[in-house]
C-alpha cells in the first residue's frame, strides 16, 4: 500500500507529463517542490519546538514558563519571531561583514541538509544514497564553520574564544563519534540510513547500547549544549560566538541549535532505536513518520534533561572526558564488536543479540572497575600531604630574607 | 541514486535560502538607525582594548593535528565495516589491526602528556 | 550540452575561482574560506562523477579537518589582520610563466593520452561500490598492504607532529 505523500508526488508526476512536459523536467520540478514541503515542515517543527524547549525547561526549574499568550502559551513562538523580525540589526563596528553575514546562514542551513538522508518511513524519505553516515558527519563539520565564522567575524574576543572553543571541542569529539557511528554501520553492513534501518531486528540499541549512549554524548557535545556548552558559557564568556548577534540573526543560530537537538535525536533514533520501525508500519507506510517522531521527541527528551541536570564542564575536564575516555572505550568496543560479529557468523539472532548485549555489559563493568581505581588513586594523591605546607620555618626564613 | 544526488544537490541550493529570507524580512520592516556608541564591540560594558585577533596558544594546534590524524584513520575503516560479510576473518583481523596501530598512537600521545590541557 | 556539462561547468568554474582568491585574497582567513570553498568545488566533482564515498570523504577530511586545522594556524600566528605588505614579490612574473608552462605542459601531455576517448566501462549493475572498496582494502591480492603502511604512516605522522610541535618544558 502506498503512502499520501508518494501518492501526491506520483499524481503530480502523471499531470506533468501529462502536460506534455519531459520525464527529466518533472523529476526536477518534483525534487525542487520535495525539498520545499521537507524544509518547510521542519522549520515549522522548529517553531514548535521553541515552544517545547521553553515549557520543559520551566519545569524542571519549577516554573511555568510561556502562559500567556493562547492555550499553553503555545502562541508565543510566534510573538518570538516578530519580535526577532522587527528588531534593528546591528552589525559591530570593525566585523568582517561578509562572513559575517553568512555565517547565521550555516548554521540552520546545515542542520537542515542533514534532514534530506534521513528516512521518514519505508517509503518516504529524500535521497537514500549509500554514504549516509559520512554525509551526516561531513554536514555536521561544515556547520561547525559557520560558528567558526561567526567569532572570527564579529571582531570580539568573547566571540573568537567561543569559536576556538568550539573547534576544541569539535576536534575532540568527532573522533569518538565516528567511531561509535562505525559500529552500526558494521552491524548493518551498510552506511545508507534506510539499510540501516532495515537490518535492525532486533533494534540496534540491544546489540550495541554502548555505542548509542556514546554517540548520544559526543553529539550533545557536538551540539554544544550543556554539560558541554563551553562555547557559549554565558559564566565565562557572556554568549560566546553568537554575542555580537542580534535580531533575526541570533534568531538563526538559536533556531540551528534547536533543530539540531531535534536532528541529533532523529539520528539515534534511525541508528539505533530502530527508526521508522513500529507495529503495522508495514501496511501503512506513514505510520513510520509518526513512530520516528516519537522516538526523536523521546530522545529529545533525554537530551534535555541531560541540559537540565548537569554542570558545565572544565575545557580540561572535557577534553580529557573525549581523549582519555570515550575514545578508548569506543576503540575497544569497535574492536569487540567486529570480532565478536565475525566469529558469530550463523548464529541465530536471539544467540547473537544476548552474546552482544553480553559483552556491552561486561565492558561497562570494566569500565567501571578500571574508573574506581583511578578515583581511588586520585583521592590519594589529592589527600597526601602536598610539598607547600610541609615546607619548614627556615625556609620560609630563608626566602623572606633573600628579598 | 542519481535522483537522490540530484535530491541533496537542489537541496544544497535552496537550504540557504530559507534562513536568507528570514534575514531578509527584517532588512525590509525592522528600523535601521545606527551610531558608533551602539555598533561598538560588547566587553564588559568599557571600550575594547588592544586586537581582537590576539595570538593563541600552541595546544589547540596540536589537538587539531591528532585529530586530523585519527579521523583519516577511521574513514578509512568504513570501507572495511561496510564490506564485513564478504570478509574472511584474515581480512577482519587485518582490520584490528589497523585499529591496534591507531591505539598506539592514541597511548603514545597520552604519555608524551599531550592530551592534558595545560 | 548536457546538464551534467552545464553543472561540471559552473562547478569548476567556482574552483577554479576560489583557487584563484586563495592565492590573491589579502587576508589570510579569507585564503582559508576560499580554499575551503574550493575544496567543496572538488567535493561536487566527485559526486557528478558518481563517486559519492570520495565526496563525503573529500567534505569530512579537508573541509571538516584540514582546513579547521588551518584557520587554527592562522590564527596561531601573530597579527594577520594587520598584515599590509603587498602581495606578490619581485619573481611574480616567473612565477606566472612557470605555472603557464606547468599547466600547458600537463594539457599537452593528457590531450595525447588515448584515455580521453575511450568511454569507461561502466560499473556492473547492482555492485555497491563502497562495499567493492572495502573488500579491496583487505583483500591480500589487492591494496592490504598499502592499507597497513597508511596506518602506520599515520603513526607516524602524528608521532612526528607530536616531537615538532611539542617542546617539553
Amino acid at each position: 500500500m502506498g503512502d499520501p505523500i508518494n501518492l501526491i508526488g506520483d499524481w503530480l508526476r502523471n499531470l506533468m507529463t501529462g502536460w506534455g512536459l519531459p520525464e527529466n523536467l518533472a523529476t526536477f520540478i518534483l525534487t525542487v517542490m520535495g525539498v520545499v514541503v521537507m524544509a518547510s515542515f521542519l522549520l515549522i517543527l522548529d517553531i514548535a519546538l521553541v515552544w517545547l524547549e521553553r515549557k520543559v525547561v520551566a519545569r524542571f526549574q519549577d516554573r511555568i514558563g510561556p502562559n500567556r499568550l493562547g492555550p499553553f502559551g503555545i502562541i508565543q513562538p510566534f510573538a518570538d519571531i516578530i519580535k526577532l523580525l522587527i528588531k534593528e540589526d546591528i552589525t559591530p563596528q570593525g566585523a568582517d561583514r561578509i562572513i559575517y553575514n553568512i555565517a547565521p546562514l550555516f548554521a540552520l542551513a546545515t542542520v537542515l541538509m542533514m534532514w534530506a538522508v534521513i528516512p521518514f518511513a519505508p517509503t518516504i524519505l529524500g535521497a537514500d544514497v549509500n554514504v549516509a553516515v559520512l554525509y551526516i558527519v561531513a554536514t555536521g563539520a561544515v556547520g561547525t564553520l559557520g560558528v567558526i565564522m561567526a567569532g572570527w567575524a564579529s571582531n570580539n574576543k568573547y566571540a573568537l574564544l567561543g569559536a576556538f572553543r568550539t573547534v576544541a571541542q569539535m576536534v575532540s569529539y568527532e573522533v569518538p563519534m565516528v567511531i561509535a557511528l562505525l559500529i552500526p554501520v558494521l552491524l548493518a553492513r551498510s552506511m545508507g540510513l534506510q539499510a540501516i534501518v532495515d537490518a535492525q531486528q532486533p533494534w540496534f540499541i540491544l546489540v550495541a547500547p554502548l555505542a548509542a549512549a556514546i554517540f548520544l554524548v559526543t553529539s550533545i557535545a557536538e551540539l554544544g549544549r550543556a554539560p558541554f556548552d563551553i562555547n557559549e558559557a554565558e559564566s565565562e564568556i557572556v554568549a560566546g560566538f553568537h554575542i555580537e548577534y542580534t535580531g533575526m540573526k541570533f534568531g538563526l543560530f538559536y533556531a540551528g541549535e534547536l533543530l539540531h537537538a531535534l536532528t541529533v535525536s532523529a539520528l539515534v533514533s534511525t541508528l539505533f532505536l530502530g527508526g521508522w520501525r513500529g507495529p503495522f508500519v508495514d501496511q501503512v507506510p506513514i505510520l513510520g513518520v509518526f513512530y520516528l517522531f516519537v522516538k526523536a521527541f523521546l530522545i529529545y527528551y533525554v537530551i534535555m534533561w541531560i541540559r537540565y541536570s548537569f554542570p558545565r564542564l572544565r575545557i580540561d575536564q572535557m577534553l580529557g572526558f573525549s581523549w582519555k575516555f570515550l575514545t578508548p572505550l569506543a576503540l575497544v568496543l569497535l574492536i569487540l564488536t567486529a570480532i565478536l560479529d565475525k566469529a558469530m557468523e550463523g548464529a541465530t539472532p536471539l544467540v547473537y543479540t544476548l552474546v552482544m548485549l553480553g559483552m556491552n555489559i561486561l565492558l561497562v563493568w570494566a569500565t567501571v572497575q578500571v574508573l574506581r581505581t583511578y578515583a581511588r588513586v586520585e583521592r590519594r594523591r589529592v589527600a597526601e600531604r602536598r610539598p607547600v605546607a610541609t615546607a619548614t620555618e627556615a625556609d620560609f626564613k630563608e626566602l623572606i630574607g633573600q628579598e | 541514486m542519481q535522483n537522490d544526488w540530484l535530491f541533496i544537490g537542489i537541496f544544497l541550493i535552496l537550504a540557504p535560502v530559507f534562513p536568507g529570507l528570514a534575514l531578509l524580512i527584517p532588512r525590509l520592516i525592522a528600523p535601521k538607525k545606527p551610531n558608533p556608541l551602539k555598533s561598538q564591540t560588547y566587553e564588559c560594558g568599557i571600550e575594547t582594548y588592544g586586537d581582537t585577533w590576539v595570538q593563541f596558544k600552541a595546544q589547540y594546534y596540536i589537538f587539531a593535528l591528532a585529530f586530523l590524524i585519527f579521523d583519516v584513520e577511521i574513514v578509512f575503516l568504513y570501507p572495511w565495516a561496510v564490506a564485513f560479510d564478504q570478509l574472511p576473518l584474515f581480512a577482519v583481523m587485518e582490520g584490528v589491526i589497523f585499529i591496534l596501530i591507531l591505539v598506539v598512537g592514541l597511548l603514545y600521545a597520552w604519555r608524551k602528556g599531550i592530551l592534558e590541557w595545560v | 550540452m548536457s546538464v551534467y556539462q552545464i553543472v561540471f561547468l559552473i562547478t569548476a568554474v567556482v574552483t577554479l575561482g576560489a583557487a584563484v582568491m586563495v592565492v590573491s585574497a589579502r587576508s589570510l582567513v579569507h585564503s582559508a574560506l576560499w580554499l575551503i570553498l574550493a575544496l567543496f568545488g572538488v567535493a561536487v566533482t566527485f559526486a557528478l562523477l558518481s563517486a559519492p564515498f570520495f565526496t563525503v570523504v573529500q567534505v569530512v577530511i579537508y573541509i571538516g579537518a584540514i582546513s579547521i586545522l588551518m584557520i587554527f594556524a592562522i590564527m596561531l600566528t601573530r597579527r594577520v589582520m594587520q598584515d599590509t605588505g603587498p602581495g606578490v614579490n619581485q619573481g611574480w612574473w616567473m612565477a606566472l610563466l612557470l605555472s603557464f608552462l606547468l599547466f600547458g605542459g600537463l594539457a599537452w601531455m593528457l590531450s595525447t593520452w588515448e584515455g580521453f576517448g575511450t568511454a569507461l566501462p561502466a560499473l556492473p549493475e547492482g555492485v555497491d561500490q563502497v562495499k567493492a572498496l572495502g573488500v579491496a582494502l583487505v583483500s591480500p591480492n589487492a591494496y592490504v598492504l598499502p592499507f597497513e603502511v597508511a596506518s602506520v604512516l599515520l603513526l607516524a605522522a602524528l608521532i612526528g607532529s607530536i616531537v615538532v610541535a611539542w617542546e617539553k618544558k
